[in-house]
């Protein structure tokens, strides 16, 4: 049975020098492919290239009072700016946004925490965000009108409800998402619960976390514009929303599309500077997320 | 016997599933001494790993009792510390470095530089003092079931707990890790209870050898290792016999 093989092989032994091919190990990137690598630069060209539909749109429509070119909307950006209304505007509305994100995030840490050490705590963040989180903040607004008065006061609690239940819903799936394992190491610690939580579940959990702060920011942001658009009026010093309604009124149409841009850009700011760079400093510096 | 470090005396685990009671060991009794490399060896589902588990405090006893120095497990705690068999029991957001001293630190064991001297000394116990600040994602599964084994022994806890570490290891690492886990024991010779299902590294790793039999689990057997290679077939060949019925001597 073991015949099969009429020219037996004898065993070979080979020495392995150091590798010294025409194909190093490693050899660098030509800079135009490192230059394509840059996320920031293929960005940037995509913003370049909508900017150019955007003005020969404009261009060849020809009616400013409709739908501004983008040089009109700049030139409208850089008025605004130089005349210090729109900065103004700009601060006053991320002043609201970050105390109304602020309070949101805080409630929903103290309820997902709650949530994850008691059975009864989870059960109420479970009924409460099934209620409350398709409820548009939006919808609450003439309540929050008749409670607060016209002024920071609803809009902040409108912020707060748009914030609290997208952030507490992640956090808490972050924290049910954390393994079987970790839990069992952080336990294996004997650490008390509250630097259970800080310690071992937020950052098992941060990926979810950061996800939720992300979406949180966003309907916080659309939140703000959106209630000042509908009662800026009254107040003395409106923010972004309030400026957009004040120039369609006036018929200014490049200052609303500025007013637009700015919302864009303080987005875009906030999505690319703040955010990338926590998600850089943590989840991907630890391997949770590529 | 009364002298035994680890005393598990008639010990039945239950899980509770919402539809059934399922009983993973049933009565189970065995002691484990200071320095013993105490093995736990059977085919799954003869509650290897629910012993262990209660051993750790994760899991409660539905009948006898589990102490250690005379003091019962009540729950988890760091005297214990436990090696588990998944790559992702480090900490993803600390280096190699910090997963050692964390624990240190956080039960207050020792002051920080103290505790990062003594991180270092286990770090460079399992060869990985190149890799003390890289974090764990970057580090391939024998290397972090290394760190983790590093973490344990630095807490240089009463009894070391050990579950499959390397099973999830190829076949080579899995052969390097047995040797230096017993290069290890050779320097400190501290006390670790090892859970397996492979015969061939039970022999290998242990010096005495609980044997399980499965649905529930209740022990068959408790025999001494053997270190000389000449004997270790027969030991293999008499505990599949013990295991899996008769007919293989």
């Amino acid at each position: 049975m073991n015949e099969i093989n009429a020219n037996p092989r004898p065993d070979r032994f080979y020495e392995v020098a150091a590798f010294t091919g025409t194909n190093a190990v490693e050899r660098p990137i030509p800079a135009i492919e490192r230059l394509w690598n840059r996320g920031w630069l293929r960005k940037l060209l995509i913003l370049v290239v909508l900017a150019g539909i955007w003005e020969l749109y404009g261009q060849w429509s020809d009616n400013s009072l409709l739908f501004p070119s983008f040089s009109d909307t700049m030139a409208a950006f850089w008025e605004n700016i130089a005349n210090g209304k729109l900065p103004a505007r700009a601060l006053a509305s991320v002043q609201v946004l970050l105390l109304g994100y602020a309070l949101g995030t805080l409630l929903a840490t103290v309820l997902s925490v709650l949530a994850i050490t008691t059975r009864i705590g989870n059960d109420f963040l479970e009924t409460l965000t099934s209620m409350f989180n398709p409820l548009p903040a939006i919808a609450l607004l003439p309540l929050a009108l008749l409670w607060f008065g016209l002024g920071n006061g609803s809009l902040i609690f409108v912020l707060v409800h748009s914030v609290l239940w997208v952030v507490a819903l992640n956090m808490h799936a972050g924290f049910l998402g954390v393994s079987q394992t970790l839990r069992m190491v952080g336990r294996n610690y004997g650490l008390g619960s509250l630097s259970y939580v800080v310690k071992i579940l937020v950052p098992a959990a941060f990926p979810s976390i950061l996800t939720g702060l992300k979406v949180g920011w966003a309907f916080a942001w659309r939140t703000l514009i959106a209630a000042e658009l509908v009662f800026g009026v009254s107040s003395g010093k409106g923010g972004l929303g309030w400026f957009i309604f004040e120039n369609k009124n006036q018929l200014e149409i490049p200052s609303v599309f500025a007013g637009l841009l700015s919302v864009i850009l303080i987005g875009l700011a906030m999505e690319n500077l703040v955010f990338r760079t926590i998600e850089r400093r943590t989840v991907r510096k630890w391997g949770m997320q590529h | 016997m009364s002298e035994a470090l680890l005393n598990v005396q008639g010990v039945t685990l239950q899980y509770k599933t919402t539809e059934r009671v399922v009983t993973a060991t049933h009565q189970v009794s065995f002691g484990v001494q200071k320095s013993d490399r105490f093995v736990l060896l059977g085919p799954s589902g003869c509650g290897k790993s629910s012993l262990l588990k209660a051993v750790g405090g994760y899991l409660p006893t539905t009948e006898g009792e589990i102490t250690l120095k005379g003091r019962a497990v009540t729950g988890p705690g760091p005297d214990r510390m436990m090696v588990f068999q998944e790559f992702d029991q480090l900490l993803p957001w600390k280096t190699v470095a910090q997963n050692v001293v964390f624990p240190l630190l956080a039960t207050g064991k020792l002051g920080r530089a103290e505790a990062q001297q003594k991180a270092r000394h286990y770090i460079d116990k399992v060869g990985l003092s190149r890799f003390a600040d890289s974090y764990p994602h970057t580090l391939s599964g024998g290397m972090k079931q290394r760190v983790a084994i590093a973490r344990g022994m630095a807490m240089e806890p009463e009894i070391l707990l050990m579950d499959e570490p390397f099973a999830a290891l190829d076949a080579l690492t899995r052969r390097s890790m047995q040797d230096e886990l017993l290069r290890l024991w050779d320097d400190t010779k501290f006390t670790v209870l090892f859970v397996t299902h492979s015969i061939n590294e039970a022999i290998r790793i242990g010096t005495r050898i609980l044997l399980l039999s499965p649905h529930p689990g209740q022990v068959r057997a408790e025999m001494n290792s053997t270190t000389d290679l000449s004997r270790q077939a027969a030991l293999e060949d008499q505990i599949h016999g013990l295991l899996f019925g008769e007919g293989h001597h």
